[in-house]
């Protein structure tokens, strides 16, 4: 009765007013049916996740009949004899992602500690902006930027210098062999470096944030210098955190597409040399996908999907179950 | 005793000297690395700012794209393609991704919402080019024929997380002595949450929103088999659309001079909407003094 109080002596009543009460038991019937509609949407979100494993699988049948577990192990990529084996691409990702977290780890750590331990309070937001505005760069320009600026900068200036020093040490030459073309597997890390860069320094800078703060009083009453605060109480209480931050960021190597397509040469070649030409699973699928004529080539690429999607899954499921035991991401916050 | 504590002071202090340098050295490494990590940043936006310019006419917004060979000619048809596509993933992704939200900040203490968050963290991380893979064959196998709606949708999933999540974390942030006012006053929850704690919320959810638009209006890669690319103007939401992203790709890795001009025009115009959605999002939650 209250309840149709509330509205009537200020307006007409209108369609609302005689909805609003209605009650099914002790429950609003209005509550309910929102209540319930808000559910749908939330798991609409699982069923598109599920929906993604189930219609990639289904896609990738025919393929996974046919080869098996060799679709892994082969090197012949030939869609005129129907033949498909995808150990090139799984090569080339791997490898363009190691060397990315090689030149991104040690970065993103600085750019995490100097935010959150050593800056001056007044520079850590327009500093951190900075660093995150290098995420929100569209993956194409970054490729772009890639073709006509750092592929020609690192022909011309990186390679042969990498060349006549690193590739003049006797087992770690190989690594730096042959004709500098800008175009290969090192440009492809370096650009991938760049672009997860921001990822692990913002969720490791998260959470060093969460590091109590008495950890670092007690180091610095003890007569730690803050290098040391930082090493004796930060990274220690953070480290699993980071870990984390640091697969998040792995895990978004390996997915990338355009601007590694763009700078890694698309070769399907397996070769020990940083500069040799290579190719990713990401690159292959972008690359062929439109032009492939026949179930089975669509099939083999849609496993490549399937992969690259079963790998970045249990990536984040690993690196975000390891974040939260630290801290809460700000797109995970539960804080009220 | 007292010599021993002494001596500890005297070893202390002939570590000293090595443990300040290390501190400092470890110190500026931290500071070099910053600087490091906003030199490539510095270096795109200044090759966008110093070729696009040059490109940039009226001309690129208005017109088509000429064939090869021809001077000039423009993206307008791109342009106009990726407003359209962008307006069909908000029409998704948001309504979606709010309601998801809400339940998520209202509802959300079960197994059930844990699952749900941990479902759209997990699908933030899924590479983008698997979503195109997706929606390929839900939607283009299906109609048989790459479309508007199927990049749309792409770009809607994409953004489903980043606005679930959102929603979620600003709802909660709003007080729940508002909720309690309203209920008290007698209004239901599917009245008070939409018209009091939603409306409260809407501010951030809109910084939220603005963000995740521009994520995916530069996104390329689940574009390339769902919308494709259409070199003619295109409001038909069935065919074949260009969009920006898709079209700076095509010209970027073709053998001509003046396409690569027009590339880099294409992309001045593509950083300068993501970095003032960008900056205008952190304008906007600077503004409500409740930033992190």
């Amino acid at each position: 009765m209250r309840r149709e109080a509330a509205g009537q002596e200020s307006r007409v009543p209108g369609w609302r007013d005689w909805l609003w009460p209605i009650q099914i038991g002790d429950v609003n019937l209005g509550d309910r049916l929102f209540r319930v509609l808000t559910a749908a949407f939330a798991g609409g979100i699982v069923v598109v996740l599920a929906g993604m494993a189930l219609q990639m699988t289904r896609a990738s049948a025919h393929s996974i009949g046919r080869f098996g577990f060799s679709f892994l192990t082969g090197t012949s990529w030939d869609p005129v004899h129907e033949e498909f084996g995808a150990l090139p691409f799984v090569f080339g990702t791997i490898v363009s992602s190691a060397v990315a977290l090689c030149i991104a780890v040690p970065i993103s750590l600085g750019v995490a500690i100097f935010l959150s331990e050593l800056a001056p309070a007044w520079l850590r937001r327009p500093v951190g902006f900075v660093v995150e505005l290098l995420a929100a760069v569209p993956s194409v320009i970054y490729g772009l930027w890639g073709i006509f600026v750092l592929a020609p900068w690192l022909r011309e200036t990186v390679e042969p210098a990498l060349a006549a020093t690193l590739g003049r040490v006797p087992g770690l030459g190989v690594f730096f062999a042959g004709t500098p073309r800008g175009f290969g597997l090192l440009a492809g890390g370096l650009i991938l470096a760049i672009m997860i860069l921001p990822t692990i320094s913002s969720v490791s800078r998260e959470v060093m944030r969460a590091v109590p703060g008495h950890l670092r009083e007690g180091a610095l009453a003890l007569g730690a210098t803050r290098w040391e605060t930082v090493r004796a109480a930060v990274l220690p209480y953070a480290r699993s955190g980071i870990v984390g931050a640091v697969i998040l960021g792995l895990g978004r190597a390996l997915g990338e597409t355009m601007a590694v397509t763009m700078v890694i040469g698309n070769r399907a070649e397996i070769s020990a040399s940083l500069f040799a030409p290579s190719y990713t699973m990401a690159s292959v699928i972008a690359n062929e996908f439109t032009e492939a004529t026949s179930d089975l080539y669509l099939s083999a690429l849609a496993e490549v999907g399937l992969l690259l999607f079963a790998v970045t899954v249990a990536l984040n499921v690993v690196a975000r179950l390891l974040v939260w035991r630290v801290a809460r991401l700000p797109g995970g916050a539960r804080s009220a | 005793m007292g010599s021993a504590v002494a001596s500890t002071a005297a070893a202390a202090a002939r570590a000293w000297p090595r443990r300040r340098a290390v501190d400092v050295i470890a110190r500026g490494a931290c500071v070099a690395a910053t600087l490091l990590a906003i030199v490539p940043l510095a270096s795109v936006l200044f090759f966008v700012a110093a070729r696009g310019l040059g490109s940039v006419s009226w001309s690129f917004f208005t017109e088509l794209p000429k064939p090869v060979g021809e001077e000039g000619g423009g993206m307008g048809n791109a342009l106009l393609g990726t407003g359209i596509l962008v307006a069909i993933a908000c029409a998704i992704g948001i309504p979606f991704g709010v309601l998801a939200g809400i339940y998520l900040a209202e509802f959300g203490e079960g197994r059930f919402a844990r699952v749900v968050r941990f479902s759209a963290d997990v699908l933030s991380g899924v590479p983008s080019i698997a979503v195109g893979i997706f929606v390929y064959i839900l939607i283009v196998l299906w109609t048989r024929s790459f479309s508007a709606i199927a990049g749309g949708v792409a770009l809607g999933i994409l953004m489903l997380p980043t606005v679930t999540r959102t929603s979620e974390e600003l709802l909660r942030l709003v007080p729940s002595s508002l909720r309690e006012a309203a209920l008290a006053l007698g209004v239901p929850k599917w009245r008070a949450i939409p018209r009091i704690v939603l409306r409260t919320a809407l501010p951030g959810i809109a910084t939220g929103v603005m963000l995740a638009v521009a994520r995916v209006a530069g996104e390329t890669a689940p574009l390339l088999f769902t919308a494709f690319n259409n070199r003619f103007w295109s409001a038909n939401l069935g065919q074949p659309i260009g969009s920006l992203p898709v079209q700076i790709y095509t010209y970027a890795v073709s053998p001509f001079d003046d396409w690569h001009r027009q590339a880099w025009a294409a992309a001045l115009v593509l950083v300068a909407l993501v970095l003032v959605l960008n900056v205008a999002a952190r304008l906007l939650v600077r503004g409500r003094g409740e930033a992190r």
